[in-house]
């Protein structure tokens, strides 16, 4: 449960076009860490490469380690697939699967890979994860709705469950809340807030107040131009990155002076 | 960390019940004065409601003079095409009189693409209705044709039929069971492979020189000639008896089986159910099958339970339109699997005979040369019951869809 993870001189491409250069980071287990940064600057890039699921992007590949405790996910002889179900990762646009019910959804990782569970067991997977998702009291009278009748903010936290559904390590999410309304968008902070105490976290997210409000950690990214590669410019706890940033461009960035 | 963030954190109502930005929009800003100037001008420069039932009326009343005049009878063709013109032409200009011009052009554009539909409509129903009303009494009047073959039927009894009136013999079993029996082997064998190379296209692929090629090809063989396609698989089987069994005459006998022209068939078929498959995976979006992927689900399972169901209305009314599209083939069959009069259920060996290939040779060649008319009814017959064959696949072809469509009702 809850993995260290740990990048040394990691650079992302796309071809032969360099997205992210020379990434050097250490998140903590049990932590909320934000990535912010101006649009472009190779924060999905980044976060992508983390569960290997750059692999699907046709001509994307990563250079450099990323050690999940001590054990690198990029060697020859792991296979992507483990690496997936070890590492979790929630989208920027809520991907409930159409063709299934709720309880479905919930239990995808499972019944997509062939696990039998017993009745009792996918109960329990089921009442843990939705109530994880903090989404059991709103749809326990109807779970074998189509997923897909959800309201937004309530497909992106069904999204949250059938990922914690797997008991993943580390949870990865991409703007998760960029769809959403306020409420629900407080929603999904107060359960990332509580998926730290089993989980490591990262969150990319633009929101600034969001990033204040959940993160333990907060990594500011910046590209110098466009066609330059990403970089990470400032890694510290949030309260120094806003309140106290070491760097000028995190400065300027988070008071808005970002030209 | 701070107590400053965790307070922040907790304090939920009113942190985010303002705008993420903070800011406000200025949307009580809308220039009011301006949209009440306008409101009393919401009805003006509009023609009455009842304009177009006069306008109707009136071309309809000229139309019908001008067609007694110039033809010196009433021709239907003639009426119509005259009125539809003199409709559409008196609404445009009624409602650049009354209206403005950009509403005078956006109704003439409305008019002409109405009538386009009615137009096309026409050779669709006049297709049905005679087929219907010529092939329903025969069938209603001898509902043993559907049952009968017409193995033992002689030009002698089709000649006491239109002479004598004696009852109509025969029937179209044999070319129901050949259409059957050719379609179902043409799709056994073209759904799989059409199936796994759609797949192999969308999800393999990656658009690579290989897969490039395929669709090329695909692209060609969906305009092939049926006639070529049915040559082709008549020339390949040649061949392979011709390898296998030997070049006797007995042996190129056996080549014209049910089994060759559902090859012919294939080749028809296959290019139609990747195109419309290909299309379908296309749509479904690269977002669920990452979160398949996210979920350490493998490739191949993601393909199976995620990407085929979510696909499989489009896929299945694709493929259904695939069949009704070949079930309907006459050359095709007729140089692959002959005509005989009696019903074969084997496809593998002898002769069969197709719905279409029937109809073909009851009209080209009646059973009595000097009385077709027994023929001319049987054939009728055969294509109602082809077309309602055709029309029942469509109608599954739908239902399917909506059975398979993804739900989302609440
Ligand atoms: N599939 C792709 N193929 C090629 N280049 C890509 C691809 N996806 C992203 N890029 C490029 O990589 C760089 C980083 O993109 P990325 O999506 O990681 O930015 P981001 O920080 O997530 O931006 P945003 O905040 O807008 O989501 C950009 O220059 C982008 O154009
Ligand atoms: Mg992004």
């Amino acid at each position: 449960m809850a993995k260290r993870i740990q990048t040394v001189d990691l650079d992302c491409y796309y071809g032969d076009f360099l997205a992210v250069s020379d990434i050097n980071i250490d998140i903590e287990p049990r932590s909320v860490t934000a990535f912010i940064g101006p649009s472009g600057c190779g924060k999905t890039t980044f976060l992508r490469t983390l569960n290997r699921m750059h692999e699907v992007t046709p001509g994307a590949r990563a250079e450099g380690k990323i050690l999940l405790d001590d054990e690198d996910i990029n060697a020859p002889n792991v296979d992507p697939v483990r690496v997936r179900s070890t590492v979790g990762m929630v989208f920027q646009r809520p991907n409930p699967f159409p063709t299934m019910s709720i309880r479905e959804n919930v239990l995808a990782g499972y019944q997509l890979n062939g696990i039998r569970l017993s009745r009792s067991e996918a109960d329990n997977v089921l009442e843990r994860s939705l109530t994880g998702a903090n989404l059991w009291g709103e749809v326990k009278d109807r779970l074998d709705r189509p997923g897909g009748g959800l309201s937004g903010g309530q497909q992106q936290r069904l999204c949250i469950a059938r990922t914690i559904a797997i008991e993943p390590d580390v949870i990865l999410m991409d703007e998760p809340a960029s769809a959403l309304d306020p409420i629900s968008t407080l929603a999904i902070e107060d359960l990332i807030h509580e998926l730290k105490k089993d989980y490591t976290v990262v969150i990319v997210t633009h929101n600034m107040q969001q990033a204040a409000r959940v993160a333990d950690k907060t990594a500011f990214f910046n590209l110098q131009a466009i066609g330059e590669p990403g970089k990470l410019i400032e890694y510290d706890d949030t309260t120094t990155i806003f309140n106290n940033p070491a760097n000028q461009q995190t400065e300027d960035y988070i008071s808005g002076r970002f030209g | 960390m701070s107590s400053q963030i965790r307070s922040r954190a907790n304090s939920k109502p009113q942190g985010s019940q303002q705008d993420p930005d903070g800011r406000k929009k200025p949307e009580d800003m809308t220039p009011q004065t301006h949209q009440k100037s306008r409101l009393d001008s919401l009805t003006a420069h509009r023609k009455p409601t009842w304009t177009w039932m006069a306008a109707a009326a009136g071309s309809a009343i000229l139309s019908l003079l001008i067609t007694l005049v110039a033809f010196e009878s009433f021709s239907v063709i003639g009426f119509g095409v005259i009125a539809g013109v003199l409709f559409v032409g008196s609404m445009y200009v009624v409602s650049r009189v009354l209206e403005d011009r950009l509403k005078a052009t956006d109704e003439l554009w409305r008019h002409l693409v109405w009538t386009s539909f009615i137009v096309a409509l026409i050779p669709l129903i006049s297709v049905i209705w005679s087929v219907v009303s010529q092939g329903l009494p025969t069938l209603i009047s001898n509902p043993g044709l559907l049952t009968a073959d017409m193995a033992g039927v002689a030009g002698a009894d089709d000649i006491a039929t239109q002479n004598e009136g004696a009852s109509l013999q025969g029937g179209i079993l044999h070319g129901l069971v050949g259409t059957i029996m050719i379609t179902l082997m043409a799709s056994v064998i073209s759904i799989p492979v059409g199936l796994f190379a759609s797949i192999y296209l969308t999800e393999y692929g990656n658009r690579n020189a290989f897969s490039r090629g395929i669709r090329f090809f695909v692209d060609v063989m969906t305009g092939i000639p049926s006639i070529v396609a049915g040559l082709f698989a008549f020339a390949g089987m040649t061949l392979i008896v011709e390898l296998t069994i030997g070049s006797s005459p007995q042996a190129l006998q056996s080549v014209k089986t049910g089994f060759t022209a559902a090859i012919a068939l294939s080749v028809l078929m296959i290019p139609v159910v990747v195109r419309s498959t290909e299309e379908m995976l296309q749509v479904v979006a690269d977002e669920l099958r990452e979160a398949s992927y996210a979920l350490g689900v493998r490739k191949w399972r993601t393909i199976m339970k995620v990407v085929l169901p979510t696909a499989m209305s489009g896929i299945a009314s694709g493929v259904t339109l695939a069949i009704a599209r070949v079930a309907g083939e006459t050359a095709p069959i007729l140089v692959t699997a002959g005509y005989v009069a009696m019903t074969n259920w084997n496809p593998f060996s002898e002769w069969m005979t197709a719905l279409p290939v029937f109809i073909y040779r009851q009209l080209i060649n009646p059973t009595a040369p000097a009385a077709g008319d027994p023929s001319t009814a049987r054939a009728w017959a055969g294509a109602l019951v082809l077309i309602v064959i055709v029309m029942g696949l469509n109608l599954a072809a739908r239902a399917i869809a909506k059975y398979f469509a993804p739900k989302t009702g609440k």
